[in-house]
């Protein structure tokens, strides 16, 4: 088999228990398997720096285009997506900084990468000889996936009241082991896509000028 | 507080709550809600009944009927998480279907994906039509369903899928990217064992239209994969598709640059002008600020320098910096990386930083660091005493019982294999079983202390540490424990009265079987423990090999009837039929650690001699010196199947022919082989011993011998012919016709060569043995190799040529060396040992030159070396 393939996708909480979960591989063919390689899984992987205790940066720009209201979020790793859920009130806003890249780690011969934030972690696991940087990429799109459905407050309580965002989430990102898409941009409007207006896309180039006008915005208003 | 929205959720509950699915006026949230509910049981683990799930089943049907968006999104997740069985699957079918033709895109992407993962093959012929359109749609998510879709059906349906080539193949052009990614996958697969149609697929698309990072890397594996499989250029040393691999380790996608870098360094006899570009590249990543990379590229370093540890020396800086990583699966990578890699003066340093870190990883991470030191420690005998210290010391601190056997493994390995360092290692096993946890590595240690302990210069120092076990353990290491007490007795005769007192004092022990061993052991080892030489005879009874296999000897137990007559072990049968397999052992490599048979002489050695030994005609030829692996005189699959080992002596050799009969209907009686010599004139055959019987599938050996010059390396031919009486055997009932027949069956020719005189045995300190040995018996001399396909390839035919043992890793040639030093070391027939010490030099594009300096213990020997090579 030469495509690659994802074994599976955890979402755990800062006890190891399951938010949600989506196995891809026979691998573990029973639950207990399962709840096995979870607790191996998060053990390992206790004593890393994969972990920010702050929240992700989203930035978050209302604004109107051609008489249309409009909202654009857009995370640390430069994710961004649009209308997505109801607008905040009021300008750009900035819910914590903190950079971060996803750590990665092997045992039992599977190479799995993962990424922390407040008490979620985030986990995506491969065979040992997958390239870890497609393993990385799909992490990456979850987890920012997952922080702009979440409207950047990223932690287990909104999860779980959004289970179904994250489970949909889950559904668009990978289908029976083979990548669907990466871009948490176009996952998450995917999941969203009730709420988004598909009759007239906005072009590439409205959301590069938007986002340049509130990255601006933004700036001014921290030096102020 | 934990507050959870499904604090106390139960399945009861929720499969009540389900039934808002049959509301007239459905509510869309609410629905939503409880199916979110639903998931999240199925998600924690929770099963349905096959009752409780075709009844949620029939419910969600139901919700086709709402237009909300959402719900219907839930809707497709749900049906996919029930796997529906076929008569339900018909139920939801046309819904399906008709999402399948909406206008909604999504709508579209998400029935297609429902439909084809729960449907059977009748279905998929009425939906193809829409499957192939899907497949070419506009919307990439759409098509991307479609696309996904195909590469599962194809598992289950491939003559269907099959049949979609032509739109999959227009999909591959598509300008979205997942598309293009999908597309290729699903062409591949349909393709993949029509050779040719890969080729071209590969050909052609190297060539540049993949846009797409995924699709780039998945074009990058196919093409290493027709690279695989398609013949070398070797006239050139032009490799196909090489330049597209080199091209992009410059693209702009990091995945894609590593897959390259991954591939070229993973092919077959990849040289050093093509890994250079992708070592390069992988260098890079070791510095980035990713993990990730760090990792990819630090694992993938790591293979590369098992087979070109030269290649890698480059990153040895970068690759430094990373033992101090956070991410300690990339410590350890580096530091296993600079342990294949670094150089006699790097160890001491390299150990200092490894200590520091080894406290804070994981067992398993730990175990690979010990494999790596005891390798290095191999390869640099000069620094056992560091590498020793430092085992010693990871086995005093916390571990497992894994991590623990692979320490005390490696001690063992480093015992055997560097004479310097035992004594040290002995003692640091003594000081581990003082406060050891783990009763199979303390009756392994105790087992290996029997055997090794003896045999150093002061054995009374490791007394104390046995006769403690006694004290203060379990069963089974007391027992063990005695045992090796009185391998010290038996071995040590100057030891022998306190041993005596020890012993005795375990006869009060509350186990049996320790008391058991310890009568006798006293019993045997001549009870009034005077200081006398152990009887050989006793000695080989109590700690030697047994010479009847195991099961041979079980069989015969368990068939004794406990009577007056006592079990005589005479009477097992020592069956010829584990000989092969003995002999298949002998061929692989060098046994490792505790499991592995006792040191000295290799146990198939031990087997030969006994074998031999009992044969009265070959009892007079005195020690055997060496037997050669088994070589094969006939092809595989024939009737007889007949290999040949050669045995040494010093005035005779001996031929020990392999037979077996592979024909149920044939029995084979007085099998024989007619040795003709004429091209061996030292050699005279003085006896033969033919083999009475040789029945189907149960092998046998019939021996022939020869007189040769004493203490010569005499050379020679030898054309065998297989003469025997063969009989009719009856399959029905098994019994052989009385009459037989005369047969022949010419077997291949043997030869004695001059490498078959020599004895592999290495030296821990080539240096010291060399200066030590001195120059009395010094010959060099200078050869002409002629043409070769590289030095490696010359190097190689010199060793085997010679047959000695290869020193501190000088076998291993560097790629593109343009001179190279290699080690010998050995035994020469006469028990003379010999060092050599070989310099290769390329003379033009091709030729090799070699100089030869040869030193030994007689100077006969040393020509008789330079003979051999001037022969060859």
């Amino acid at each position: 088999e030469l495509c690659p393939l994802i074994k599976n996708i955890l979402l755990l909480d800062s006890e190891g228990k399951r938010i949600a979960v989506k196995y891809y591989s026979d691998d573990w063919p029973t639950n207990s398997a399962k709840e096995a390689f979870e607790k191996a899984v998060f053990a390992k992987t206790q004593k890393t720096n994969a972990r920010t205790d702050g929240k992700i940066l989203l930035l978050h720009y209302d604004f109107s285009v051609n008489g249309r209201s409009v909202s654009l979020w857009e995370t640390s790793s430069g994710s961004v997506a649009r209308g997505v859920g109801e607008p905040f009130n009021g300008g750009g806003i900035v819910l914590g900084v903190s950079m971060l890249d996803a750590e990665i780690t092997m045992f039992d011969n599977y190479v799995v990468v993962y990424k922390f934030v407040q008490d979620l972690h985030f986990f995506v696991t491969g065979g040992e000889n997958e390239n870890e940087i497609i393993l990385a990429a799909v992490l990456q799109g979850f987890f920012d996936a997952v922080g702009l459905l979440l409207r950047g407050t990223v932690d287990k309580k909104e999860a779980l009241e959004n289970l179904d965002l994250i489970l949909l989430c889950l559904d668009e990102i990978v289908d029976g082991g083979i990548i669907l898409e990466t871009d948490a941009n176009v996952i998450a409007g995917k999941v969203a896509s009730h709420s988004m207006d598909a009759g007239a896309p906005l072009s590439e180039q409205t959301i590069t000028q938007a986002l340049a006008t509130a990255r601006e915005h933004l700036t001014r208003s921290l030096l102020k | 507080v934990d507050y959870s929205p499904f604090l106390g959720i139960e399945k009861g509950a929720v499969l009540q709550e389900a039934r808002v699915f049959n509301d007239p006026q459905l509510d869309p949230r609410r629905c939503s809600q409880v199916i979110t509910k639903l998931l999240y049981l199925l998600n924690q683990g929770e099963t349905f009944t096959k009752v409780e799930a075709t009844e949620v089943f029939f419910a969600v049907t139901k919700l086709f009927q709402s237009r909300d968006m959402g719900l219907r999104r839930m809707v497709y997740v749900i049906i996919k998480e029930l796997s529906p069985s076929a008569d339900e699957v018909i139920i939801v079918t046309s819904s399906l279907m008709k999402d399948m033709t909406s206008k909604t895109d999504m709508y579209r992407a998400n029935a297609i994906r429902v439909l084809c993962r729960i449907t059977d093959g009748t279905l998929l012929t009425q939906i193809e039509r829409y499957l192939k359109q899907a497949i070419v749609d506009k919307n990439p998510v759409v098509a991307s369903a479609a696309l996904v879709s195909g590469i599962h059906l194809l598992q289950t349906n491939p003559e269907i899928v099959k049949r979609w080539s032509n739109e999959v193949q227009e999909a591959v052009q598509s300008r979205a990217a997942l598309v293009q990614f999908h597309a290729l996958a699903l062409l591949h697969q349909i393709r993949q064992n029509d050779r040719l149609a890969v080729n071209k697929l590969v050909s052609s698309l190297t060539r540049g239209s993949v846009r797409s990072p995924l699709a780039q890397c998945l074009l990058i594996r196919y093409t290493s994969q027709v690279i695989r499989e398609s013949t070398n250029d070797t006239q050139t040393g032009d490799r196909p598709f090489y330049d597209f691999l080199e091209g992009c380790l410059r693209h702009k996608a990091e995945m894609v640059i590593f897959e390259a870098a991954r591939a070229i360094t993973e092919l077959n006899g990849v040289t050093s002008r093509e890994l250079t570009p992708a070592i390069t590249v992988l260098q890079l990543f070791l510095s980035s600020s990713k993990p990730v990379l760090r990792f990819a590229a630090v694992r993938t370093l790591n293979k590369v320098a098992m087979s070109h540890p030269t290649a890698v020396t480059n990153c040895n800086i970068d690759m430094e910096s990373l033992i101090s990583d956070q991410n300690r699966s990339i410590a350890t990578l580096a530091i296993t990386t600079l342990l294949k890699t670094g150089n006699e003066s790097s160890v001491d340093r390299l150990m200092k930083q490894i200590t520091n870190f080894m406290s804070d990883i994981a067992d398993e991470f730990k175990i690979v660091v010990v494999d790596a030191i005891r390798s290095l420690c191999l390869k640099f005998p000069l620094k056992h005493r560091s590498l020793m210290n430092f085992l010693s010391n990871i086995l005093r601190e916390e571990g497992g019982f894994e991590y623990k056997k692979a320490i005390v493994d490696s001690i063992v390995i480093l015992i055997r294999d560097i004479p310097e360092a035992k004594e040290s290692g002995l003692l640091h096993l003594c000081e581990f079983i003082e406060d050891c946890e783990f009763t199979y590595l303390s009756t392994q240690i105790l087992h290996f202390l029997g055997i090794e302990g003896p045999k150093t210069s002061d054995p009374s120092k490791y007394i104390r540490y046995i006769y403690n076990r006694v004290h203060l353990e379990n069963a089974t290491v007391r027992a063990g424990a005695v045992s090796t007490l009185a391998k010290f007795g038996a071995m040590v005769d100057g030891l022998k009265p306190r041993i005596f007192v020890l012993l005795r004092r375990c006869l009060f022990d509350n186990d049996d079987e320790v008391r058991d061993r310890a009568t006798l052991y006293l019993n045997t080892l001549g009870g009034d423990g005077a200081v006398v030489e152990t009887d050989e005879g006793v000695k080989e009874f109590l700690f030697g090999s047994l010479d009847v296999p195991l099961v041979n000897l079980e069989n015969s137990l368990k068939n004794y009837d406990p009577s007056e007559k006592a079990f005589d072990i005479n009477t097992v049968p020592k069956d010829v039929k584990t000989q092969p397999l003995a002999e298949k052992k002998a061929t692989s490599k060098k046994p490792t650690g505790l499991g592995a048979p006792p040191p000295g002489p290799p146990s198939t050695v031990d087997a030969y001699e006994k074998l031999l030994s009992s044969i009265p005609e070959f009892a007079s030829f005195g020690k055997l010196f060496k037997s050669s692996a088994p070589v094969e005189l006939t092809e595989a699959e024939t009737e007889y199947a007949v290999n040949v080992v050669k045995h040494i002596f010093d005035g005779h050799v001996v031929f020990q022919y392999n037979c077996s009969n592979t024909i149920p209907e044939q029995l084979l009686e007085n099998v024989t082989v007619i040795v003709d010599a004429s091209e061996a004139e030292e050699f005279a055959e003085v006896d033969s011993k033919p083999l009475r019987q040789l029945p189907y599938d149960s092998p046998g050996q019939t021996f022939v011998a020869f007189e040769k010059p004493e203490g010569v390396s005499a050379v020679g031919k030898f054309s065998n012919m297989l003469r025997f009486i063969v009989k009719e055997v009856d399959p029905s009932t098994g019994e052989a016709e009385d009459d037989g027949v005369e047969d022949e069956y010419q077997l291949e020719d043997l030869e004695l060569v001059a490498a078959d005189y020599m004895l592999k045995v290495g030296v821990s300190n080539f240096r010291n043995a060399w200066e030590s040995m001195g120059v009395d018996f010094e010959h060099v001399d200078e050869y002409g190799l002629g043409p070769r396909d590289s030095l490696a390839e010359a190097v190689n035919a010199v060793i085997n040529l010679l047959g000695m043992q290869p020193c501190e890793g000088t076998e291993v040639v560097p790629p593109n060396s343009r001179s190279h030093t290699c080690l010998l070391s050995g035994v020469y027939i006469g028990n003379v040992k010999v060092l050599v010490r070989l310099q290769f030099g390329l003379d033009g594009p091709k030729d090799v030159a070699m100089k030869l300096a040869v030193r030994s213990e007689d100077e006969t020997v040393s020509d008789a070396i330079h003979e051999i090579v001037a022969s060859g």
